[in-house]
């Protein structure tokens, strides 16, 4: 964290902002200032510049054009890649993570993504919609990823980034594996607010930007009842 | 009607009493189905003769059918889906059970539009909005307006009443040889209802810009799209009609959300020649739409329920439910979207400074999203729960699809 105060940017909600992915910052903002930190959040749209000096850039879903229109205007402003450089902490959702990777299709057309990520993204073989759950890398020390997901995308990951989870339920990248990480960069088809559900990545996040090793905890009662009934859904479903 | 048609609607009719009497539902899908699998173009049939209206969109058309039902009555006998069952099925046992009317108002769920315009050849057809609604499984909005601006372009006849605050809406009522919207196309008429929801349309489907606001005026910034002059407008209680003429519309409906669906209503019923001056007052005798906005006594307090299934119909919800304690209910059942994520698309604010309770079967992601709004609440298990929870007066219940389904049948029980 370059300054006092814990500067958040959720980029191009008039783009990318499909599935309540606002959530991804109002949960980010809210448990930084529960642990005491002054927090700035800002909305950038389509149409400005994107700051390079803030510590967490959210992307979110989106529908094709937006999402290919998004990556246009983030490979010609060029700020999120100085700000990446400068070890800034990035969350892409859905679209949002296809398009931190090489490659991805929207239209039926290849786009070039901002190639953050070693990762690329086809069309699948059938839309995956419902709960996604996956066991994290077990390096990011978190609980099992719980999210509902809604893509028609299928990811490959290549050797310079690890998946963020093994799937137990739904597709994610294949149907094996789950997003990516690499350094202070991670994705997830987990979509609109998957922070939501998941709390402990939330934390992860905040302890990348802020360089804390460790945050009090806060009262997750609702979040924790939320991840037990949804893991249950899922066992039921299974069963 | 040909024989077949005339078999097939007798069954219809039949099966939709029958299942009625075996309490299995109102009847409305089971008899249209029947109908439907003797003879296949039975609402082509049934619809003959009439003079049809079609209302679609993703929000406010069941309670604009109503009101425009209302007005077109004005005329003569009406045909009406007014149970919201708002697809094929639905269409032909409203047809089938009315008999022989020269008039029909039809609420069309948004994804059978170009189909139900086929079959029943509407004189006229009202596009209110297009917003997201149950994402995991609908079409993506944009690939639902052009379903629409295909199928509208397939028939230049039809007579379009359309809101000019939606570009979705602008654009799929445009055909595709005037892009120019300088050109009105001579059968449009364009309405303002005052739309509160723009979050799905900041990119024009035309050409995939952005799309720039200003108060109430949008345009594209890459090609000619743009607001249209609205010829109805609302002004202060009131509808303006396209003379400027200022009609004071009072109805017992709650909220802006319906002054403007009268808007629509009224702009419908002109085009079959409904003079306002006629129809206004007939507006007023609506009271409450498939249940909804419907007050109902219960151990001392006057329970009213309002139907929110989207983003955008909990802002016109929040704006329609008084001060006084309120229950929210959340499922996410098939006909719900299984997906919770809209949850966040709503700002729950101003429910902060009332006793508000949840419940229903993914209350706990209420839970989650209130927290975050910083809106305190009470979780109960059932709907008695909540009764019991509140002092006697008033409680508004905003419930989602099969929640407000499931507190209906609650209601019904003992009343
Ligand atoms: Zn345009």
């Amino acid at each position: 964290m370059s300054t006092e105060t814990l500067r958040i940017v959720w980029i191009y909600p008039d783009l990318l902002s499909t599935y309540g992915d606002r959530g991804n910052m109002l949960i980010l903002a809210r448990r930084a200032w529960q642990r005491g930190f002054r927090v700035e959040v800002l909305e950038v749209r389509s149409d400005q510049q994107m700051p390079t000096t803030a510590d967490i850039y959210l992307i979110g879903g989106g529908e094709d054009g937006p999402q290919a229109l998004g990556a246009q205007r983030l490979l010609a402003d060029g700020g999120l890649h100085r700000a990446v450089a400068q070890g800034s902490v990035v969350f892409g959702v859905c679209a949002g993570y296809q398009l931190l990777g090489t490659s991805f299709f929207a239209k039926g057309t290849q786009y070039r993504g901002l190639e953050l990520l070693d990762l690329s993204s086809d069309r699948g073989p059938t839309r995956a919609v419902g709960e996604l759950a996956g066991d994290i890398d077990a390096r990011l020390g978190l609980p099992p990823l719980t999210g509902f997901e809604n893509h028609g995308g299928r990811t490959h990951l290549g050797p310079g980034v690890s998946p963020l989870a093994r799937v137990t339920a739904g597709i994610g990248n294949d149907g094996a594996t789950e997003g990516a990480w690499r350094g202070k960069l991670l994705g997830t088809y987990s979509h609109g607010p998957a922070l939501a559900r998941n709390p402990a990545l939330a934390d992860l996040l905040l302890r990348w930007a802020t360089g804390a090793h460790q945050l009090p905890p806060l009262d997750d009662t609702w979040a924790d009842r939320l991840r037990a009934e949804r893991q249950g859904a899922v066992a039921a479903a299974r069963a | 009607m040909p024989l077949r048609a005339k078999v097939a609607s007798s069954v219809s009719r039949t099966a939709a009493a029958l299942s009625r009497a075996a309490g299995r539902g109102d009847g409305s899908v089971i008899g249209g189905w029947l109908g439907l699998k003797i003879d296949p173009d039975l609402l082509a049939h049934l619809s003959a003769g009439r003079a049809i209206a079609l209302v679609s969109g993703t929000n406010g058309k069941t309670t604009t059918t109503r009101l425009a039902a209302a007005a077109v009555g004005v005329l003569g006998r009406v045909a009406t889906n007014s149970f919201g069952a708002n697809m094929p099925t639905g269409h032909t046992s409203a047809l089938a059970k009315a008999g022989s009317t020269p008039y029909a108002v039809l609420e069309v769920d948004e994804h059978y539009l170009a189909q139900v315009i086929e079959a029943t050849d509407p004189h006229v057809v009202a596009l209110l909005n297009l917003s997201r609604d149950q994402l995991d499984r609908a079409k993506e909005v944009a690939m639902m307006a052009q379903l629409w601006r295909t199928a509208l372009a397939r028939h230049p006849d039809v007579r379009i009443v359309a809101n000019a605050d939606d570009p979705l809406v602008v654009w799929a009522a445009t055909p595709p040889a005037s892009h120019d919207q300088q050109i009105t196309p001579p059968h449009v008429t364009w309405f303002s209802a005052g739309q509160r929801w723009h979050d799905d349309s900041w990119v024009c489907p035309e050409c995939g810009s952005t799309i720039q606001r200003s108060g109430e005026q949008w345009w594209c910034t890459g090609c000619p799209l743009r607001r249209p002059d609205p010829q109805w407008t609302v002004d202060d209680e009131g509808v303006v009609d396209p003379t400027g003429a200022w009609y004071k519309v009072k109805l017992q409906l709650p909220g802006k959300v319906n002054l403007g669906n009268s808007a629509t209503a009224l702009a419908l019923a002109a085009e079959f020649g409904v003079r306002p001056f006629d129809a206004v007052p007939r507006l007023g005798d609506v009271t409450s739409v498939a249940g909804r906005y419907a007050q109902v006594e219960r151990d001392g307090r006057t329970v009213r329920l309002l139907l929110a299934k989207n983003p955008a119909s909990w802002l016109e919800a929040f704006d329609m439910a008084e001060q006084a304690p309120t229950l929210l209910s959340i499922n996410a059942r098939d006909p719900d979207g299984l997906d919770t994520s809209w949850l966040f698309d709503v700002d729950f604010a101003p429910l902060r400074g009332r006793q508000v309770l949840i419940t229903g079967d993914r209350a706990y992601d209420l839970a989650v999203r209130l927290d975050v709004n910083d809106v305190p609440f009470q979780h109960v298990r059932t709907f008695d729960d909540a009764v019991r929870a509140v002092p006697p007066g008033r409680l508004e219940v905003i419930a989602n699809y099969t929640a407000f389904q499931d507190i209906r049948a609650e209601l019904d029980r003992v009343n």
